[in-house]
């Protein structure tokens, strides 16, 4: 059987954190950025299941499960964030947001 | 094991969650809880003391594992020995003392005030006990914090400016000892200070820097000549409490790392840097003496005089003669007991006219002839009068320098005796300042006398004065065994050398 | 003998009074303390009376300790007393002259602080005198250098304490307190010098206990003669201070800002004799030092001319004694060099007697004149309190003999004593130093002589201002004798200077033979007719050449008419400004200190030291305005560069190794 080279894995990964890369410098709304951000972890993601399977390792998978866990962690505190500085704000556009600047 | 030791150090934050449980509003309870804890704190180190053998060496040690840093232990070690009895028994005597000063100078935010004094208390008795060198540091660096918020909270206008001043001078010196204490374990395989001073071989090639690098930190603190600026300031925006703590307690705690600390471990280092520590003391002596004569404010006139009294210390020190060692451990304490009472009285006239300058002073003993008659006997005894302490302390030093086989020469201290002829001159010209003359200023005829809270502040000092002029022997009994292991030690070092 | 064991008390007995009078002293009220403090001294007499003696019976110098003070290893002091016959001549004639000048300060002092406003400070005068008495005795009765030092500046504290006793008072309120202050620091400087020489005996002889150092000192002598010369020399400083030799003789005539009782009893009888008496206990040391005791007599032969004729040219009746005192203090340390211990003694102990009955008669006379200058001015119509008014300058004066008889007939003893005119004791002392002088060295004989005649000719003029001549102001003219608490310790001190000279009378050698056993190695006493009869000669000249110039040739008749001895030219002006000497020191020592503290303390504390700090705090600033640009706030900007430093170290990883 056949099956699909663990390469186009390893370079639709590379594809996306790439256009995620893209989104987050290029965008200026927050929830787009936050959604390149997810973007690039899932690429990551993608790339340690592939090594998983490269290599018949468990350990990488449970990784991406930490990461999985991380990431939900990190949306739900940055879109709280979010939420706050719109009320505030009534803008999530990012480069308003540099009051913190030196 | 015994948990004396540990007792002592912790006690004072017994206080902290006591006074957390009062409220603001109940000043007086706050304070006298706070006075109640740093008596109790100071009676646990009266019974220290009885028990305490001079013989003995270090003893009442206790040894705690506690961390491993890659692989060398670090422990939670503390012991008492001579060369840190009198400092533990000066801290404990002097905290009750200033947090009584307190009663009426301190009126905003008594608990926060009251629990940053019993946390320096625990970091100095620490500072003083600690055997291993992280303990050491922690301590070292702990003592910071609390005495930064004293003097930013509670002290005069430019207490930010003089806090943060205080704060870098001392971090800069101690990231040296830091770094030093690093390589110190990594060299020795051990934090624990008797271990390490066994194995001085395993660092001997690098002592010369390790020295320096602890030098720093305790050159800034004590403080030496040139690295002093930060004491005037802190000290005249210190609030009065502060002021006694810091020159009674923390200045010492310089001087004693570099007994503690830059002696036992790098002795062949120490005998080499004598003569330049020394030219160090002798020139901080006479500045501090001719600096002082040109102050106009009372604080600074006792801030750099301090610079002077550290100078005799340290030039006690680094003449390394039993003698001139036990008079250097003398005299921390009875410029922490002279100065700690300078540093009252003044807190005490500030109290009641709110100004140090002394031009606003003037024929004022007139008005207070007790208060007077006590600066008197404070002042004379901060200018070595014969029969009080100083004396007792500034003459051995001297004395035990005059001779001294390392300084070889009687140079450091026939110059360094010129000191005292320049304390006499800054001395009565700031007593006549104040006290002398006619009373020129119309607001000072009402000048209140001392009151009897302010003599229970005094008292124990003026009889600790005349006790140690009229008879040291007891207390230089304390220090003697440690002081003549210490040199012996390095006689030792200094035979291996030729 | 167990008498011996009294000698703590000479010191404690003064302890005692002085802290019932501090505790208790207010509430008692002025007789009590007066009366307590006069009992506290007159029983430290009573002790050394006692050690005295016993002293005759068993003339051995005994070490009796006290109680440990300092031990250190192998260096220990003690607190012990030595009685001997030196230390115990020394206790009698303080404890003596003292317990007299308690009894005259009961009534001088309660005259005083009414005349001066504050009552309430007659106890604190009494405390401060027994603490004085106590000093005192420390350093006399000591058996190490160091318990001697303890006193040595605990008589210097009193001296400031009783000089500056009116602080608030003199020149611009400020005068007293300065004299006192300067008094103190000039001793201070003499202190380094005794102290140094103690450092030289500690690091030399490991003691300083008198017996070890004497021991010790010939191999010390033949080791390294330099360090014995140092040391003696050092110890000269040290005398020179408290002694008020020259160089710093400075202090002592403005410490006679002090109450009178004070001026008597401090800076002439004891107090100033302690160089003295330092250079004749360390006799052994000095002996072995020619140069030093070369250098002492010069000094003091130098000191007893140069305060002699400044004292000539005084208008302040108690400047002139304080001159005097300068110069008598020269001939004894001068004796005390040339090793004519005894003859120094003997000065010292007649000394004590008719200078201390010369200030006293001269606070009489003070007395004397502001009640009647009190008295003078109660009736006057303007109204005027005069408030220029000198009672202590001699040309407001004049004609006191008749009001003040008892007081003059008192100074006139004092002054012919002083002056050298037998068979006052003043003359028998004098001439055993001028018989030494001429035995030692020409010019140190003639420049003495030559003290003695100026001496004659300032205590004659002194004479003649104050009681003879005309009254010249309304003050002196209504002035009165003073009372029998006064006038009593004036006859007693009177009778003793009559009667001094008995003490050593030539051919009895009471006091050669009494110091012998504690002083090794004197020369025999000689009594020369030749010198005697020329110190005889001089001093009748210069009383002669006193009534000559003030009156028969010329008179002070009003209180602004100028000295007859103002023909003298510079020379008079010399004496007048005192030779300028203080105004030397100003420009040499005192304003280049305060230059140099200036300069220190704002250029260099201030500017280059603080300047350092501030200047690295500086730098850290401008380094994080540069840095600070690159926090511009853009999160994007941010993970550019984040992006960059990845792609960085990727190709640093994957290229480079």
């Amino acid at each position: 059987m056949n099956t699909i080279p663990a390469e186009y894995y390893l370079i639709l990964s590379a594809i996306l954190f790439s256009l995620g890369i893209l989104g987050v410098l290029l965008r200026r709304n927050a929830l787009v950025v936050f959604m390149s951000l997810e973007l690039m972890f899932n690429a990551g993601n993608l790339a340690f299941i592939t090594f998983a399977r490269m290599y018949q390792t468990i350990s990488a998978q449970v990784v991406v499960f930490f990461v999985m866990t991380v990431a939900a962690a990190e949306v739900a505190i940055g879109l709280a964030l979010m939420v706050e500085i719109f009320r505030t704000k009534r803008s999530i556009d990012i480069d308003q947001m540099n009051s913190l600047k030196g | 094991m015994n948990y004396s030791l540990l007792i002592l150090t912790f006690f004072p934050l017994i206080g902290l969650p006591i006074l957390l449980f009062l409220r603001e509003e109940q000043k007086n309870a706050i304070r006298w809880s706070a006075l109640l804890v740093s008596l109790v704190t100071f009676g646990l180190s009266l019974w220290v003391l009885s028990r305490f053998q001079p013989e003995a060496g270090l003893q009442m040690q206790i040894d705690l594992p506690w961390l491993n840093i890659a692989g060398i232990r670090v422990s939670f070690q503390m012991g008492i020995d001579g060369l840190s009895i009198l400092l533990v028994l000066l801290t404990a005597f002097l905290t009750p003392l200033a947090i009584l000063s307190t009663w009426e100078s301190v009126t905003e935010q008594v608990k926060g005030f009251m629990m940053f004094f019993l946390m320096l208390e625990t970091g100095m008795l620490g500072v003083f006990l600690a055997q291993d060198l992280v303990l050491f540091y922690i301590f070292w660096e702990f003592t910071l914090i609390p005495m930064y918020f004293l003097i930013g909270i509670w002290g005069g206008a430019r207490r930010i400016y003089a806090a943060v001043k205080f704060f870098l001078f001392t971090m800069a010196g101690s990231v040296l000892m830091l770094l030093a204490i690093l390589y110190l374990g990594l060299a020795g395989k051990s934090f624990s200070l008797s271990e390490l001073a066994t194995n001085r071989a395993m660092f001997a090639n690098a002592q010369t820097w390790l020295f320096l690098a602890f030098a720093a930190a305790f050159a800034i603190k004590v403080p030496v000549w040139p690295l002093h600026t930060w004491l005037p300031d802190a000290h005249v925006e210190a609030p009065t409490a502060g002021s006694v703590i810091l020159a009674g307690v923390l200045l010492k705690m310089g001087t004693y790392g570099f007994l503690r600390f830059n002696l036992p471990l790098f002795p062949q280092a120490a005998l080499s840097f004598a003569p330049a520590m020394a030219v160090l003391a002798v020139i901080g002596i006479l500045y501090g003496a001719i600096v002082s004569y040109q102050q106009k404010d009372v604080k600074k006139l006792v801030a750099y005089s301090s610079v002077s009294h550290l100078g005799f210390v340290m030039l006690g020190i680094f003449a390394l003669t039993p003698r001139s060692l036990s008079g250097s451990i003398l005299q921390m304490i009875n410029h922490g007991l002279s100065t700690g009472a300078l540093f009252l009285i003044v807190g005490m006239l500030y109290d009641r006219r709110h100004t140090r300058e002394m031009s606003a002073y003037g024929g004022i003993w007139k008005v207070v002839p007790v208060l007077g008659a006590l600066m008197l006997v404070v002042t004379l005894s901060s200018a070595g009068l014969p029969g009080l302490n100083g004396f007792v302390g500034e003459f051995t030093i001297l004395m035990g320098s005059f001779a001294s086989p390392v300084l070889n020469s009687p140079w450091f201290a026939g110059v360094a005796t010129l000191g005292v002829v320049l304390a006499a001159v800054y001395l009565l010209v700031m007593f006549e300042k104040v006290f002398l003359g006619p009373l020129t200023h119309e607001e000072n005829r009402t000048l209140k006398e001392i009151t009897p809270r302010e003599v229970v502040v005094l008292l124990p000092i003026l009889i600790l004065i005349g006790w140690i002029g009229l008879s040291p022997n007891f207390f230089f009994n304390l220090i003697s065994p440690s002081v003549h292991q210490l040199t012996a030690l390095l006689q030792a070092a200094a035979v291996a050398v030729r | 003998m167990p008498i011996f064991s009294l000698v703590p008390w000479v010191v404690l007995i003064p302890v005692i009074g002085l802290s019932i009078n501090l505790l208790l002293g207010r509430r008692l009220g002025e007789a009590f303390s007066g009366a307590l403090a006069t009992l506290a001294a007159g029983g430290s007499f009573v002790v050394a009376v006692l050690l005295a003696v016993g002293l005759s019976r068993d003339p051995h110098p005994v070490v009796v300790p006290f109680v440990d003070w300092i031990t250190l290893g192998d260096f220990s002091a003690r607190w012990a007393f030595r009685v001997d016959t030196l230390s115990v001549t020394m206790m009698l004639v303080v404890a003596g002259i003292g317990t007299l000048i308690h009894l005259y300060a009961i009534g001088y002092m309660h005259a005083d602080v009414h005349h001066q406003g504050d009552p309430g400070r007659f106890t604190r005068f009494f405390v401060y005198l027994n603490l004085f008495i106590a000093a005192m005795m420390i350093l006399v009765s000591a058996d190490n250098f160091l318990m001697l030092f303890v006193g040595w500046e605990g008589v210097g504290l009193c001296s400031y304490l009783l000089i500056g006793f009116w602080f608030e008072k003199g020149k611009d309120g400020i005068a007293n307190a300065r004299a006192a202050k300067k008094a103190f620091i000039v001793n201070r400087i003499g202190d380094f010098g005794l102290l140094i020489a103690l450092f030289l005996m500690v690091a030399n002889f490991g003691s300083l206990d008198f017996s070890v150092v004497f021991e010790k000192a010939p191999a010390l002598a033949a080791a390294a003669p330099g360090v014995l010369l140092a040391m003696t020399l050092f110890m000269l400083l040290g005398v020179t201070g408290k002694s008020a030799q020259i160089p710093l003789y400075v202090w002592l005539p403005d410490a006679m800002a002090g109450p009178t009782p004070v001026s008597a009893l401090i800076h002439a009888a004891t107090m100033v004799t302690a160089g003295v008496y330092l250079i004749i206990r360390s006799t052994p040391l000095f002996v072995l030092a020619p140069v030093a005791q070369a250098t002492v007599t010069w000094v003091g032969a130098l000191t007893a001319f140069f305060a002699a004729t400044i004292a000539l040219g005084q208008f302040d009746i108690k400047k002139v004694l304080a001159y005097s005192t300068i110069s008598q203090l020269g001939f004894m340390v001068a004796a005390a060099g040339m090793g004519a211990s005894v003859a120094a003694m003997f000065h010292l102990i007649t000394h004590a007697f008719f200078k201390a009955l010369l200030f006293l008669a001269a606070g009489s006379v003070i007395l004397g004149m502001e009640k009647g200058h009190e008295r003078a001015h109660q009736f006057d119509e303007s109204g005027h309190k005069s408030a220029g008014f000198d009672p202590q300058d001699m040309r407001n004066m004049g004609g006191l003999r008749d009001r003040m008889p008892t007081t003059y007939w008192v100074y006139l003893i004092g002054a012919l004593a002083l002056s050298g005119i037998p068979p006052l004791a003043g003359f028998f002392s004098k001439d055993e130093i001028l018989h030494a002088a001429d035995q030692y060295h020409n010019l140190v004989f003639w420049i003495l002589l030559l003290t003695a005649f100026l001496t004659a000719l300032y205590m004659g003029r002194q004479l003649i201002l104050v009681f003879g001549g005309t009254v010249r102001t309304r003050a002196a003219g209504a002035s009165t004798e003073n009372g029998a608490i006064i006038l009593l310790p004036l006859i007693l001190l009177a009778i003793l200077t009559v009667l001094g000279g008995l003490i050593n009378f030539p051919g009895l050698w009471t006091l050669d033979h009494w110091l012998e056993h504690t002083l090794e190695g004197l020369p025999p006493a000689v009594f020369s007719p030749l010198t005697a009869l020329i110190s005889v000669l001089i001093a009748l000249g210069g009383l002669g050449t006193a009534y000559l110039v003030y009156l028969v040739t010329g008179q002070v008749i009003e209180s602004n008419s100028p000295d007859p001895l103002e023909r003298l030219g510079f020379l008079w002006k010399g004496i007048a400004a005192r030779w300028k000497v203080d105004e030397l020191y100003e420009a040499i020592i005192v304003r280049p200190y305060q230059r140099l503290a200036h300069f220190l303390a704002s250029p260099i504390d201030q500017g280059l030291i603080d300047g350092i700090s501030a200047g690295l705090a500086w730098l850290m600033q401008f380094f994080a305005e540069l840095l600070r640009r690159l926090q511009n706030g853009f999160v994007r900007s941010y993970a550019l560069v984040v992006l960059f430093g990845v792609v960085a170290i990727l190709t640093y990883v994957v290229l480079v190794r």
